[in-house]
């Protein structure tokens, strides 16, 4: 797209041709008034406030593109008598009770209503009753609110639940004498507005979507909060830390906002979590699972003895990805100084796929990131749970199908509710674990420019195809031609006659063709619907922008080696833009800086994990540790972004670089090892305290830095295996979490606090002979555990999930290395 | 959001300072020196002097505190009060946040939480008078005429940490009922003929 000048309020102003007039004007600083309007979502049209008049006509700023040369007046004295009679409207009926409100001090209403110096009420409908809802997590007081609709916009076009929606309100009419009487637009806002209130799309009485709380964080006014934060606390005296979601890989960027916990108690406390909600969705483990802190009193003395002992003593260190990128360099020198074996799993599986992938692509890490995705119009995700293992990924793909137009193609084993209701242009295919090989061969046999292919490789995929004949049944257009009877009036007699006529009239006929089709036997492979190929086609018109999600089931598959080159040669070979999830919060960083092992020693130090002397900060381990929220550092995203976290709570006891100065380490701070995270890895030389965390005004990230994505020689061979035959039979179990849970941490928090077990569809539940709550006994060639079963809406289909947020469970125990298993489930 | 708060570790600071004061003397020659200096200054017979006048003038004005109290004006600014509604009797208090927003010795604290009818309550309230400067900004800022200052001026205590808590400040029922609740006329009070100042809202019942 092209750049063009506009002008607003005398201001030349540089924007992209297609931009919508007030985000062309936010990105300049030029201030117009809006409320209903999402910078990422489709614009509603319900507040009208954003009025502004554009060479010489009145435009909506939020829904009217700029063109070029374009001369724009944000404020004239008709659009100033709309905006104030729109705000008057908005006070109509509104109880004057912001002492109570907790939205007061950070409310738009009250803002609004001042900007625009609202000091008298015209206008006054009589209100009905409008009691307050408990949906759950999340509390509705209609009387608050404006129906500005951003909660129903965020949850339809960023997030894909569609759990809300506008409902009746079943008020009186508005006075007749206002239509005239009214400025324009304002009546035409009063008139809708006094028609709806928000309610829930299912009708019942609680909300069941995947609670990620976007809803009350977009509310402007304090209609929608959040349960658990009700009456807590006044916006005013939080304090807000700039930080970086620790829990998964997206890496979001929130506030913590931190109070003194009472007045017995001076010492800080995390209320609620907020986000920059223009420019970053967060899930609900993100927003409400804040509280994973590790309190400790005091330095345990003993204990951090103990601890050095044991360093000196162990010969490996095994540990999980939620750790900061500081710790993982502070673990990687301390295995370069006394040669510990470092060992973790995922990271581990990540790397080698990492290196794998970059043999053929030629680059350290993959090329595109999630905005790309947010952008794109045309989505794949392939092995991944995508909900639970990023949901940031799920609503990147979402928000590119609502507001790009486009369309999505997923492929999982596990069928989907949660993406299945993203839309009807999402293709789902729930194809057989050990498959993900097949569904790569698919997207390079579709998208793929055959010409340009490996000879080999176009060879190896024309033979899946074949040609068949099939009866296909057609509607043929014939005209038919009939002869009628119809009575005239002669003009010359002034007689009626009966005259012959002819008369044609189309009939549409079926006929039956023989027709002959090109068929391909992957997508039977893959278990496609029948009319996978001409959906596709359907949905693939008018896309030009292409965006590829892989996932962690791809890095422990039995062929990952396999698949981490075919995923490069898609890259490679196909308009797709890549984006890999990495399997935990951090383990993009770990696999970057660490060089990890496969085998541990006889000695072994856990952090965050099972092992002969455990750091924990989860608080159960020999020696405790601070968590995420405690601690400064960088962490790694998928969007291969440095960003930093700062700490929002106090900690008082030992923490990792204690024990690496103990050892022979010299630093005062753990952010001291910044600037020396490996530059070969693509990481900079930047101190922390010179890291940035915010957004700017036309939504540019300015957080941390972007990794270099490092050139690496690659090999000449891009020879892939042939789709192997391995299957899993019986009944299969698949290692995920549910939505909101990703690790001990996130469990560890009172809002999200779960019971784990064994997760089963509704599906899985009425085939089998099972009810919600036994106790089976789950037995696979690994291992064997006991769970309760759980129904999980959330999922369908025949494969149970097995959780691994819960540390008393351990699941991983049943698996091999991949995500899938075959087990056998029975009643205890 | 700037960062740049964060980037100061220094958690030991809180805005105190040391002021340069000589130490007090050690040894003997010093400590005799200074009694000495004390002494022979001459300041003691001032004072001294300024007693036998005015006892022989035999003109006493002093009111006999604490037997003898002055009276004080309503507008005086002393010790809070919580007060309750007229109708109802119920604290007025509803936990809106404005006086400790607005308190500039920072001597107000509050804690709210959601009580079992779903409104917002104060389940804690406290005043440091030790630090609190009766400035009248709280009886000021109160949208419901909650808190405002009452007479009682006599701090006397232990520490210099003197909490008063919700439960001293409030109006005690058995004296409300008894009508001896009354309103302050200081800082915050409504001033006369309001009643014909306030715009009212338009409604349609």
């Amino acid at each position: 797209m092209s750049k063009i000048t506009i002008n607003i309020d005398g201001k030349e102003i540089q924007t992209q041709e297609g931009e919508y007039i007030l985000n062309a004007a936010r990105a300049n600083e030029i201030f117009i008034p809006a409320i209903c309007y999402l910078s990422r979502c489709s614009p509603t049209l319900a507040c009208r406030i954003c009025l502004v008049e554009a060479d010489g006509k009145q435009v909506y700023a939020c829904n009217a593109k700029a063109k070029d040369g374009m001369k724009i007046t944000t404020t004239t004295a008709t659009i100033e008598s709309e905006r104030r009679a729109i705000m008057e409207v908005y006070d109509v009926n509104h109880p004057l009770q912001c002492g109570v409100c907790d939205q007061s001090g950070e409310c738009e209403l009250q803002n609004y209503t001042l900007e625009m110096g609202v000091d008298s009420q015209s206008y006054t409908v009589k209100d009905v009753a409008r009691e307050s809802k408990d949906w759950g997590h999340i509390h509705y007081d209609p009387g608050l609110c404006i129906v500005c609709e951003r909660c129903v916009t965020t949850c339809k076009d960023m997030i894909g639940d569609n759990a809300l929606k506008t409902v009746a309100r079943g008020a009186d009419a508005l006075s007749a004498d206002y239509k005239a009487s009214m400025p324009k637009d304002a009546y035409a806002m009063w008139n809708k507005l006094n028609k709806s209130v928000i309610g829930l799309t299912s009708g019942a009485d609680m909300l069941d979507c995947t609670s990620c709380g976007e809803c009350a964080s977009v509310c402007p006014v304090g209609a929608l909060v959040d349960t658990d934060f009700m009456y807590k606390s006044n916006a005013w005296e939080l304090k807000q830390i700039p930080a970086t979601c620790g829990h998964c890989s997206a890496g979001c960027q929130i506030s913590y906002d931190v109070k003194h916990t009472s007045i017995e108690n001076p010492e800080d406390k995390i209320y609620r979590v907020m986000n920059e909600w223009n420019y970053v969705s967060l899930c609900g483990a993100g927003r409400y699972g804040f509280d994973y802190e590790n309190r400790v009193t005091s330095k345990d003395e003993v204990a951090f003895a103990k601890a050095i002992e044991a360093f000196k003593k162990a010969d490996t260190i095994e540990f999980t990805s939620t750790i900061t990128n500081e710790e993982a360099y502070l673990l990687q020198a301390l295995k370069q100084k006394n040669g510990y074996k470092l060992v973790n799993k995922e990271a581990k599986a990540f790397q080698t796929f990492l290196k794998d992938y970059s043999e053929i692509s030629g680059t350290k890490l993959y090329g595109s990131d999630l905005k790309e995705t947010h952008n794109a119009n045309f989505v794949i995700s392939v092995g991944t749970a995508l909900k639970s293992d990023n949901p940031n990924a799920r609503y990147a793909l979402n928000n590119s199908m609502t507001v790009n137009k486009g369309a999505g193609l997923y492929f999982h084993p596990i069928s989907d509710p949660v993406i299945e209701g993203l839309g009807k242009s999402i293709l789902t295919v729930t194809h057989a674990p050990l498959q993900e090989e097949a569904v790569m061969y698919l997207i390079l046999d579709l998208f793929a420019d055959k010409t340009k292919l490996p000879a080999k490789l176009a060879k190896y995929l024309s033979s899946f195809h074949y040609e068949k004949t099939v009866i296909v049944e057609e509607d043929v257009k014939e005209k038919v031609i009939e002869k009628v009877k119809v009575k005239k009036l002669n003009a010359e007699t002034g007689l009626e006659e009966e005259v012959e006529e002819e008369k044609s009239t189309m009939v549409t006929k079926k006929v039956s063709k023989k027709v002959k089709v090109d068929e391909n036997k992957l997508l039977k492979m893959l278990n496609a619907h029948e009319k996978f190929s001409e959906t596709l086609t359907k949905n693939l018109a008018k896309k030009d922008s292409f965006s590829l999600i892989v996932g962690p089931d791809f890095y422990t598959h039995p062929n990952a080696k396999n698949l981490a080159r075919l995923v490069a040669l898609v890259e490679k070979y196909t308009e797709f833009k890549l984006t890999m999830i990495p399997p935990l919060s951090n383990s993009l960083g770990v696999a970057l800086i660490c060089e990890l092992d496969d085998t541990k020693g006889k000695f072994t130090i856990g952090y965050n994990t099972k092992g002969d002397f455990i750091l924990s900060a989860l608080g159960d381990g020999d020696l405790d540790m601070p968590a995420i929220n405690q601690q400064e550092g960088t962490l790694t995203s998928i969007n291969k972004r440095v960003n930093p976290t700062n700490a929002a709570l106090a900690y008082h006891g030992y923490e990792l670089n204690d024990i690496a100065n103990a050892l022979g380490f010299d630093a005062q701070y753990v952010i001291e090892y910044t600037a020396s995270l490996p530059l070969s890895s693509g990481f900079k030389a930047q101190k922390f305290d010179c890291l940035p965390n915010r957004y700017e005004n036309d939504g540019t990230e300015v957080r941390g830095y972007l990794l270099d994505n490092v050139e690496i020689p690659m090999g000449k061979d891009e020879a892939v295996a042939p789709v192997s035959d391995k299957k899993l039979s019986g009944t299969l179990i698949y290692l995920a979490n549910p939505v909101r849970q990703f690790s001990a941490f996130t469990n560890k928090t009172t809002a999200l606090h779960e019971e784990a077990g064994i997760y089963m569809s509704a599906d899985f539940l009425a085939k089998s002979e099972f009810n919600e709550g036994d106790s089976v006994k789950i037995k696979s060639d690994k291992g064997e555990l006991v769970l309760n079963i759980i129904s999980d809406n959330k999922i369908s289909g025949d494969i149970a999930c097995l959780p691994t947020f819960d540390s008393k469970i351990n699941s991983e125990a049943l698996f091999g290395s991949y995500r899938f298993a075959t087990a056998s489930i029975k009643k205890v | 959001m700037k960062n740049e708060q964060f980037n100061n570790r220094d958690v030991s600071e809180n805005g105190y300072f040391l002021v340069d004061i000589p130490d007090y003397p050690t040894d003997g020659w010093g400590k005799f020196t200074r009694v000495v200096k004390r002494t022979f200054k001459g300041e003691l017979f001032v004072g001294l002097w300024v007693v036998l006048r005015e006892m022989i003038k035999f003109d006493i004005h002093t009111v006999q505190y604490p037997q003898e109290k002055m009276p004080i004006g309503p507008r005086y600014r002393a010790v809070h009060e919580m007060k309750r509604l007229w109708e109802s009797g119920t604290e007025r208090c509803i936990g809106c946040g404005l006086c400790e927003k607005i308190c500039i010795s920072n001597c107000i604290q509050m804690d709210t939480k959601i009580d079992e009818n779903s409104r917002k309550e104060v389940s804690e309230y406290t005043i440091n008078l030790g630090r609190c400067i009766f400035c009248g900004y709280c009886a000021e800022v109160c949208p419901e005429l909650a808190i405002t200052h009452g007479g009682r001026y006599e701090n006397g205590s232990e520490q210099r940490e003197h909490f008063v808590l919700y439960e001293d400040m409030l109006t005690p029922i058995d004296a409300f009922k008894a009508g001896k609740q009354l309103e302050f006329e200081g800082f915050g009070s409504i001033t006369p003929h309001e009643d014909e100042r306030v715009k009212k809202t338009p409604l349609s019942y």
